[in-house]
């Protein structure tokens, strides 16, 4: 008996009328986890009820704790009939499993139903008590921390990062079932919703085992995914990267010694002595021991940018048996050695973490559903996966790299035809964090130069490429080669010395198909796959060329598949790493040079795309030191100028050896014009409008060459929908696609025009084929205002430090002291936040930048209370019954405080942001990762305002929910926030429509940095006093 | 081709104030694109047409998902759908409740029935206000009405409470309800000069010397009805004209204290009984609620009128008044000297509030 799970059901508010005659409603609550219901009484004619029951309490093992969500029902009660739902709230309880995490999740959470949406809200408490369980063969892995966020989260440490881990189970989807034709839509939506959190749960704790395996704490860049595959099931799959974590606290002593005492930290402290973590940790870090000593032979060796693996194997799937059993095999032979993947999905890492950057690897694979074997075991599904990741794994190797960085996994299915896609960063990593010596590190990092261009230095053999390159001295360092453009998956690393600013790069394309069936049609995919992606490529290259710059990072190519065309989309963003060559220019050349109008428009042409390339330049403020090329230029013999070098994929590597040395920087890039491939790109390449006054985009996480960005966030998702006439040309798609990304990036310029000067970031597009002749592109991105009077004087210094600082140990010590201050001078502070509000540096962007009193009053009461209970937690932990005393006079005041906040002033803000961070504030803490599924139907899709009404009061009505959770749990920001599904599915002659979306971030506490520096004068006892609760366990 | 779905949320919902003022003005989609464009938005913006028109149906989508919330402001502060900056909410709410002056003057004193909501596309014609405005202005006025109808307390206050609005406005809408509820004849021609806000400080004067609310500082009853006693009471102000002697002793008062010091002095004298029985009967039947109706109609015909005719200035017009009010206190039979103060007051400050062009 492991867990307690207490409910308490306090109140309900905004109901909606159930009985027409009285316009009231006899409303009560079922809760239910597992098979156990408990209910309230019936709070008659109100629509505001005050239920305030008992403790509800679950006695349950960890296993289901971390497996079920909590389930509440609000009900209609009726005396003659059977009592009507009025809606349901799912809460995951997964982050009051954790210590550090949070401790209560208390708050106004809204009703949902798959049919009518949110209906009015409920006041809820659940709290868990956890009795500490050492039993080896446990099935739970409460504890390990998850973050989606892909780097070490801001108030941790990397101990160590031991690699890769992954999961996948699969289940019958319940819209499939036979019973689905008997069930109403609500029943079987409700179905699906449940099914997946279980799933999902079931997910996480599967993969928390593997991470306890492994000897770590926590999965950093968790990603976790659905296929709805249709007749054969629903899979839900995660990857992620495993770490030992340690939060930023107190005194170098208690570091080493984290103060949650999970079976994890002995594993850590003595690997002797567990020989299966030993194994473990050996079979990882050998590739890594292989590598480095390579590193340190002589390193200044090959190629250059990317290394595309257009893989198909369609048709496959009848033969896959033969391969299948024989994976199998080898499987539980070595289980391990085969699970290994040297895969991190994380993209940004801590520094000297990173040492080489070769390129991106990608590999795809196309599948045919129909064909699986058992298509409720997982099996087939791993096996595919497994073909994906030691692909990508070889083409790693190729490129001379033991890891692969900024990894991540996807699918898209059309029918029963699937595409696997997987795609990173081939790198060389150093093995600072992946072994315990953290001496030994010090000496590997005084190995790496100059660390702004270390990462450029190529990580390859220089006379074994397999693919052509131009290679020259690193510009910075002139000691090392570099490639002339690298392309990467990764965020660009903080220490990365850039010229200019950055910019939002998109490819995009469109090629229509033949309908057809089973293996014919997935042989037809993987013929297609190879060109897109090349094309993709060239688009890519051209774009950044185009722009004069000569780097991509946050590479992500998406590949979306329907019954009559495969849509691509490629979005990255370009930079100049002044480490590498400036790029040259684009020559386009004739076919036909006779021809005298011919030559006119080519040299028009010519003209217009040079006049682009120095506007750019001038745009993105891209002038690199001129001084570099004289020096540089003694080494290199005479740079010769090439005619061709474009699209030689095929050249010997004889050949290429030779272009190293002749590679000079007047190369030009050529597009042969009587290509109509050529002809489109250069279309493509002009038609892009630029980006009006005021605005950048990225799609990464920081836009290089900003830093003082204002508090001013605003996050948001945007959706199209685009119908297509029948019978249209390639060319033809390829401008619709096109101009429907550009338009929809015109949209969000202007709607967000009140910002500016402003940086959208982690601008994430998703496209999708929901339907034939029908394309669904979502984005969601942030837009941060900054400030550009400040930007050229003391940007550099303030903004490129703080990321690095939070790991630095000399700021530990303030760190804690200040988080920990907040709890003691909390009354005296809440006036001057008061007084601060009115100051605030809101004038730039008054419709965004706000932070009412109420809500930061509340983040202090919240912090302060959730700093109290990791005290109280540290110090009893296996005496559960000291816990005890302490929840109801707690419970009191939450409740109390919500109350409050109903009859009077305002909810309280939460901000969210795909961003790791919040700009000008600090994270303090994170209390868990929030991961929803919602479904939403409706049969009045015209009174809902049609298609973009439905849709627009569906996600208005997702962001509600995430932000309601995330308040509950004490929160005041999602961080990391995505949308990873958003399946729309409408049918308007039947005035029906019907949307999935799947959310993920992690629920955090962050305090302004002002804020924090009207509490730097911090009493000495408050520190000692927890340190010694740390220290008791 | 087309687009078949666009929409935009933000975790903060954005607003622009300007195509707010277009929806509420009731200006349909394409409409407002017409007058963004002319405003020139899109040379400000690089935009083009079609992004203003994407942008414009969005705002109007988002407005149309907040109105059900606007009619009840305070759930606009704890609703959890839009995260709204609170002073976005009281710029929505202020504007959603904001009104015409040209509207108002046409239903001011209907009743607020289903009735005049279908005269509502005649008043549309007549004022050039859209439909869809005078339809949402006019569902304004009864939803504040029936809100506030049943509230006990001090009306302005009631008002500002439930639909947190700024003090002017919550001023404004208990001058509506005050009319509505007694209504008050304001559209007859002899009317039509006044403007809203002339109605508006008459009926600020009214709720705050004639309701029960008004002296009674327990505010167990509403501002809304006019104090039934004090009505009562206003019958015995009759003897003023009634009585033969006190009218010669009230006019000679009155004409001792004024001779000399205006130019129309003649015409006052020569018309001191007419003005002073028209005042007092006014006074006499305002215990009948159809005598009430026509409380306005009844000061211009019985007063402002003769005034006017005879070319008094507004300052002659205070005189006259001051010392006509004064004088009534001199005269030893008379004894009402409470209910006079409190009638010649509100008399007063709305006369001279309605004595213009």
């Amino acid at each position: 008996m492991p867990g307690k799970l207490k409910a308490k059901i306090v109140a309900g508010r905004h109901l909606p009328v159930m009985d027409r005659a009285s316009d009231l409603t006899d409303a009560f609550v079922e809760v239910k986890f597992g098979n156990t219901t408990f209910k309230t009484d019936v709070y008659p004619k109100s629509l505001n009820p005050q239920w305030n029951s008992e403790w509800f309490k679950f006695e349950v093992d960890d296993e289901d704790l971390q497996d079920e969500p909590l389930q509440i029902t609000v009900l209609d009660h009726d005396t003659y009939s059977a009592n009507d739902a009025i809606g349901k709230v799912y809460i995951d309880i997964d982050p009051l499993l954790c210590s550090e995490a949070a401790t209560v999740i208390s708050g106004w959470l809204p009703i949902y139903d798959t049919i009518h949406g949110i209906r009015g809200e409920i006041n809820v408490l659940v709290k868990v008590d956890l009795f500490n369980d050492l039993n080896r063969f446990r099935q739970s892995s409460c504890g390990v921390k998850f973050f989606c966020t892909t780097s070490i989260p801001r108030c941790y440490r990397a101990i160590m990062v031991h690699g890769f881990v992954e999961e996948l189970v699969v289940n019958e989807d319940p819209e499939y079932q036979w019973i689905d034709r008997i069930r109403t839509p609500r029943a079987s939506n409700e179905a699906r919703q449940r099914l997946i959190f279980l799933m999902s749960g079931e997910l996480q704790r599967k993969i928390g085992l593997k991470v306890l395996e492994m000897g770590g704490n926590a999965v950093v860049g968790y990603l976790q995914c659905f296929d709805l595959e249709g007749e054969s099931g629903l899979v839900v799959r995660a990857i992620g990267t495993a770490c030992t974590l340690e939060k930023i606290s107190t005194f170098p002593a208690t570091a080493t010694h984290p103060s949650n005492s999970s079976p994890s930290k002995d594993m850590k402290d003595s690997p002797q002595a567990a020989p299966s973590t030993l194994g473990c940790r050996s079979t990882h870090s050998s590739p890594v021991h292989s590598a480095s000593s390579r590193l340190s032979q002589g390193f200044s060796v090959s190629v250059p940018t990317l290394l595309f693996a257009g893989m198909g194997s369609g048709g496959s799937a009848g033969k896959d048996a033969g391969p299948l059993k024989a994976l199998l095999k080898q499987q539980t032979q070595s289980a391990l050695e085969q699970r290994e993947y040297p895969f991190f999905t994380l993209t940004v890492f801590p520094p000297g973490f990173l040492l080489h950057v070769g390129g991106v690897v990608s590999a795809r694979s196309v599948k045919l559903l129909d064909r699986i074997h058992n298509p409720d075991e997982p099996e087939t599904r791993d096996a595919w996966w497994e073909e994906i990741r030691q692909e990508i794994k070889s083409h790693a190797k190729s490129l001379g790299c033991h890891a692969v960085v900024g990894y991540s996994e996807s699918t898209s299915i059309c029918e029963e035809v699937c595409i696997l896609s997987a795609s990173g960063t081939a790198a060389i990593l150093s093995s600072r964090f992946m072994q315990d010596g953290p001496l030994d590190t010090e000496l590997r990092f005084e190995e790496v130069v100059s660390p702004g261009c270390g990462f450029c230095h190529i990580p390859y053999d220089e006379l074994n490429i397999p693919f052509p390159a131009q290679l020259t001295y690193c510009y910075c360092c002139r000691r090392y080669k570099v490639p002339d453009v690298l392309f990467t998956t990764i965020d660009l690393p903080t220490e990365a010395s850039v010229t200019g600013k950055g910019c939002l790069i998109q490819a995009r394309l469109c090629r229509t198909k033949k309908k057809a069936q089973g293996e014919v049609n997935a042989t037809a995919i993987s013929n297609l796959l190879p060109f897109l992606e090349y094309e993709l490529h060239t688009q890519l290259m051209n774009k950044l060329k185009l722009r004069g710059m000569n780097a991509l990072f946050g590479l992500r190519i998406q590949i979306s598949v329907g019954e009559t065309m495969l849509l691509g989309l490629a979005s990255a963003t370009g930079v100049y790493l002044t480490a590498l060559p400036s790029p040259g220019g684009i020559q386009i050349v004739g076919k036909t040079p006779s021809d005298i109008t011919y030559e006119q428009h080519i040299s028009n042409m010519q003209k217009k795309i040079n006049d682009t390339i120095t506007k750019n330049k001038e745009l993105y403020e891209i002038n690199p030191p001129e001084v570099v090329e004289e020096i540089i230029g003694s080494p290199i013999p005479e740079p010769r100028q090439r005619s061709r070098l474009f699209r030689s994929h095929s050249e010997s590597s004889d050949d290429v050896s030779e272009i190293d040395l002749s590679h000079g920087k007047k190369d030009a890039f050529v597009l042969e014009i009587d290509d109509t491939d050529a002809v489109e790109d250069i279309h493509a390449l002009l038609t892009d409008s630029p980006t009006p006054a005021g605005f950048y985009s990225c799609n990464t996480e920081i836009m290089p060459g900003i830093q003082n960005w204002t508090s001013a966030i605003q996050m948001f998702t945007s959706v199209r929908v685009f119908r297509l006439n029948a019978n249209l040309t390639n060319q033809g798609l390829n401008k619709i696609f096109s101009d429907l990304c550009e338009n929809l990036l015109k949209s969000l310029y202007f709607k967000l025009r009140s910002m500016v000067p402003c940086c959208l970031c982690h601008l994430n597009f998703t496209v999708a084929i929901p339907e034939d002749e029908l394309i669904q592109v979502a984005v969601t991105a942030v837009a941060l205002s900054f400030d550009k009077e400040q930007t050229l004087e003391n940007g550099k210094q303030s903004g490129e430090k703080t990321p690095i600082k939070a790991i630095t140990e000399n700021d530990e010590q303030l760190q804690f002291n200040l988080e920990l201050n907040a709890e003691t001078s909390s009354s005296s502070i809440s006036p001057k936040g008061l007084s601060e509000v009115g100051s605030h540096p809101s004038a730039r962007a008054p419709s965004v930048d706000y932070s009412s009193f109420a809500d930061r009053c509340s983040s202090w009461i919240e912090q302060l209370k959730l700093k109290a209970h990791t005290i109280r937690r540290g110090s009893v932990k296996t005496t559960s019954s000291m816990e005890k005393a302490s929840p109801l006079p707690e419970g009191r005041s939450r409740s109390l405080r919500s109350n409050r906040s109903y009859s009077g002033s305002s909810v309280a803000v939460v901000k969210m942001t795909p961003l790791s961070f919040i700009p000008g504030a600090k994270i303090i803490k994170y209390l868990g990762i929030i991961n929803m599924f919602f479904i939403r139907e409706t049969s009045s899709l015209r009174e809902e305002g049609g298609v973009s009404g439905f849709l627009h009061t569906f996600i208005a009505e997702v962001f509600a929910m995430v932000r309601a959770h995330v308040a509950a749990l004490g929160g005041n920001a999602v961080v990391s926030y995505s949308m990873k599904e958003c399946v729309f599915m409408e049918n308007p002659n039947k005035n029906q429509a019907q949307c999935l979306i799947n959310v993920s971030g992690d629920a955090v506490i962050f305090v302004r940095e002002s804020e924090l520096e009207l509490t730097s004068v911090q009493p000495q006892s408050a520190t000692t006093q927890t340190s010694n609760g740390g220290e008791g366990t | 081709m087309s687009v078949e779905l666009d929409v935009f949320v933000g975790n903060t919902t954005i607003m622009d104030k300007e195509v707010y003022q277009l929806w509420l003005n009731g200006y349909t989609v394409n409409d407002a694109v017409k007058v963004r464009i002319e405003g020139g938005v899109m040379e400000e913006c690089e935009a083009s047409a079609e992004v203003l028109l994407s942008d414009t149906m969005d705002q109007y989508r988002t407005f149309q998902m907040c109105e059900r919330l606007l009619h009840h402001p305070a759930k606009l502060a704890n609703q959890l759908l839009f995260q709204i900056p609170p002073d976005r909410q009281a710029m929505l709410i202020e504007r959603y409740y904001a009104f015409d002056d040209s509207f108002v003057r046409e239903v001011l004193g209907k009743k607020l029935s289903k009735g005049t909501k279908k005269d509502l596309d005649d008043v549309s014609i007549k004022t050039g206000i859209m439909l869809k405005s005078c339809r949402r202005q006019f569902d304004n006025f009864k939803r504040v009405f029936k809100v506030v109808e049943e509230l006990k307390g001090p009306l302005v206050e009631n008002i500002r409470q439930h639909f947190l609005l700024p003090d002017p406005l919550a001023r404004d809408y208990a001058a509506i309800v005050f009319f509505a509820n007694n209504r008050f004849e304001t559209g007859k021609k002899k009317l039509q000069y006044l403007t809203f806000q002339d109605f508006a400080f008459c009926a600020g004067q009214l709720i705050n010397n004639w309701t029960v609310g008004a002296v009674d500082n327990m505010m167990e009853d509403m501002d809304v009805d006019l104090d039934k006693e004090f009505l009562q009471d206003l019958k015995d102000l009759k003897i003023l004209i009634t009585d033969k002697d006190l009218l010669d002793q009230h006019k000679s008062l009155v004409c001792t204290a004024l001779r000399g010091k205006t130019n129309v002095f003649n015409e006052m004298e020569a018309n001191f009984k007419n003005l002073s029985r028209g005042l007092v009967n006014i006074a006499a039947k305002l215990i009948n609620a159809k005598d009430v109706r026509d409380f306005f109609i009844d000061l211009v015909e019985k007063f402002i009128e003769p005034c006017r005719s005879d070319k008094l200035t507004s300052i002659d017009v205070n005189l006259y008044l001051t010392h006509y009010t004064n004088s009534a206190h001199i005269l030893d039979t008379f004894k009402h000297h409470t209910v006079w103060t409190r009638y010649m007051g509100v008399i007063k400050s709305c006369i001279l509030r309605m004595y213009h062009d």
